[in-house]
C-alpha cells in the first residue's frame, strides 16, 4: 500500500515539475495520470497492490472534495446578494452540459457504426 | 471549567480536531445515504459540507483554521487524480473504439459548460467576478482554481462552485440521462464526468466500473480543454480587463 502510494505521489511530482518546467496549461496530476497510464500500457500488467490502493482511493473520491466545499462559509454575503444567479447558473448549466455531452456522443456513435459497442 | 478551556485551546491549534471531524462527518453522511436506500438526494458530500459549515459557524471557527486540519484530505486529490489511470487502463479497448464520439462529446460539453454557466448568471444579474469564477465550474477543483486565477475570478469561490456543481451533477444527472434514454454506461459516465468532474465520477462508479472509467477519463480531458478554452472566452468579454 505504501509502495503504491509512493508511485502515485511520485508520478504527481513528476507531473507538477514537468508542467512548471514547460509552462504548459496542464494540471500536474493529470500529467501524472497520463504517465501512469502509459507505464501500465507499456508493462501490460497492473500490480495488485497498486490496483487495491487506487480502488480504495477512488471509492472515497467524494470525501476528498469536502474540505474545499466547506469554503462556502466564506461567501455568505456574496451568496446572499447573488444566490439566484449562482444557483440557476449551476443547476441549469450542469444539467444542460450532461445532456449535450451525452446526446452528441450518442449521435456520433450512431453515425459511425465502427464505434458502436459489441453487445 | 478551566480544563475545558485548556483542551479547546489545544484542539483549536492542532490539525487533529478538524481532520477527524471531516472524516467522522463523511462517514455519518455515508451511513445516512445507505440508510436512505441510496437516495440521490442524500448526497454524502452535500450532507457533510452542510454539517461542517454549521459547526464552523456555531463554534466561530475561521475557515483557515478548519483547512489547517482538512488540508491533509484535500491533498489526496492529487494522487487520486493520478490513480484514475487505472480504470482507464482496464477499459482502454472500449475507450479506443469510442475515440471519435468521445472527442465530439468533450468539445460540445466543455463549451456548453463554460458558456451556459456564464450566460445564465449574466442574464440574472451576476457580477463580472462571479461570472468569471463560474466559467471553470465543471472542472476538477485544483485545475478550476488555477483557471479562475488566470481569468480574473476568485479561486476560493470557484472551489465552492465546483463542489456545488459536482453535487448537483451527482444528484440529478443520472436521472436526467435516464429520461433522455441514454442506455450506454460509457456515454452516461462520460457525460457525468464532463459536467460534474470527481463528485460525478464517484456517483458514476456506483452505476458501473465502466461508467466510472469514462467519467474519470472525462475529468482529465475536460480539465485540459477548459484550461485552453476559458481564457479565450474570457478575453472576448467586455469586462475581462477588470481589476
Amino acid at each position: 500500500m505504501i509502495g503504491a502510494l509512493a508511485i502515485l505521489l511520485m508520478l504527481q511530482l513528476v507531473g507538477e515539475v514537468a508542467v512548471r518546467w514547460s509552462g504548459a496549461p496542464l494540471p500536474g496530476p493529470v500529467v501524472g495520470m497520463v504517465l501512469l497510464f502509459l507505464a501500465l500500457r507499456w508493462r501490460q500488467a497492473l500490480p495488485d497492490a497498486l490496483r487495491a490502493t487506487a480502488e480504495t482511493l477512488l471509492s472515497h473520491l467524494s470525501l476528498l472534495f469536502i474540505p474545499a466545499g466547506v469554503g462556502i462559509v466564506q461567501y455568505g454575503s456574496l451568496l446572499a446578494r447573488e444566490w439566484l444567479a449562482v444557483v440557476a447558473a449551476l443547476v441549469l448549466s450542469t444539467l444542460i452540459t450532461a445532456a449535450v455531452t451525452a446526446l452528441v456522443m450518442q449521435a456520433v456513435i450512431r453515425r459511425y457504426p465502427g464505434a458502436r459497442q459489441d453487445e | 471549567m478551566n480544563r475545558i478551556g485548556d483542551i479547546w485551546v489545544y484542539l483549536a491549534a492542532s490539525p487533529l480536531l478538524w481532520l477527524s471531524m471531516t472524516l467522522a462527518v463523511y462517514l455519518a453522511g455515508q451511513w445516512l445515504f445507505r440508510r436512505s436506500g441510496g437516495r440521490a438526494l442524500f448526497n454524502p458530500v452535500a450532507l457533510a459540507i452542510t454539517l461542517l459549515a454549521l459547526l464552523l459557524l456555531l463554534t466561530g471557527t475561521p475557515y483557515a483554521t478548519y483547512f489547517g486540519g482538512a488540508q491533509f484530505i484535500h491533498f489526496l486529490l492529487g494522487p487520486a487524480t493520478v490513480a484514475l489511470a487505472i480504470p482507464l487502463y482496464l477499459h482502454w479497448e472500449r475507450v479506443r473504439r469510442l475515440f471519435l464520439p468521445i472527442l465530439a462529446g468533450l468539445l460540445a460539453g466543455s463549451l456548453t459548460a463554460i458558456l451556459s454557466a456564464m450566460g445564465v448568471a449574466w442574464l440574472l444579474g451576476g457580477s463580472p467576478r462571479t461570472l468569471l469564477s463560474l466559467a471553470p465550474k465543471s472542472v476538477t477543483t485544483p485545475v478550476a482554481m488555477g483557471i479562475a486565477e488566470k481569468i480574473g475570478g476568485l479561486p476560493s469561490l470557484t472551489a465552492v462552485l465546483v463542489i456545488l456543481t459536482g453535487v448537483i451533477g451527482a444528484v440529478a444527472a443520472p436521472a436526467l440521462l435516464k429520461g433522455l434514454r441514454i442506455r450506454d454506461d460509457a456515454v452516461k459516465g462520460f457525460a457525468i464526468g464532463v459536467a460534474a468532474h470527481g463528485i460525478g465520477t464517484a456517483r458514476a462508479f456506483q452505476i458501473s466500473s465502466l461508467a466510472g472509467a469514462f467519467a474519470g477519463l472525462a475529468i482529465g480531458l475536460n480539465a485540459l480543454l477548459t484550461a485552453l478554452l476559458a481564457p479565450l472566452i474570457a478575453a472576448l468579454l467586455p469586462f475581462h480587463s477588470m481589476p
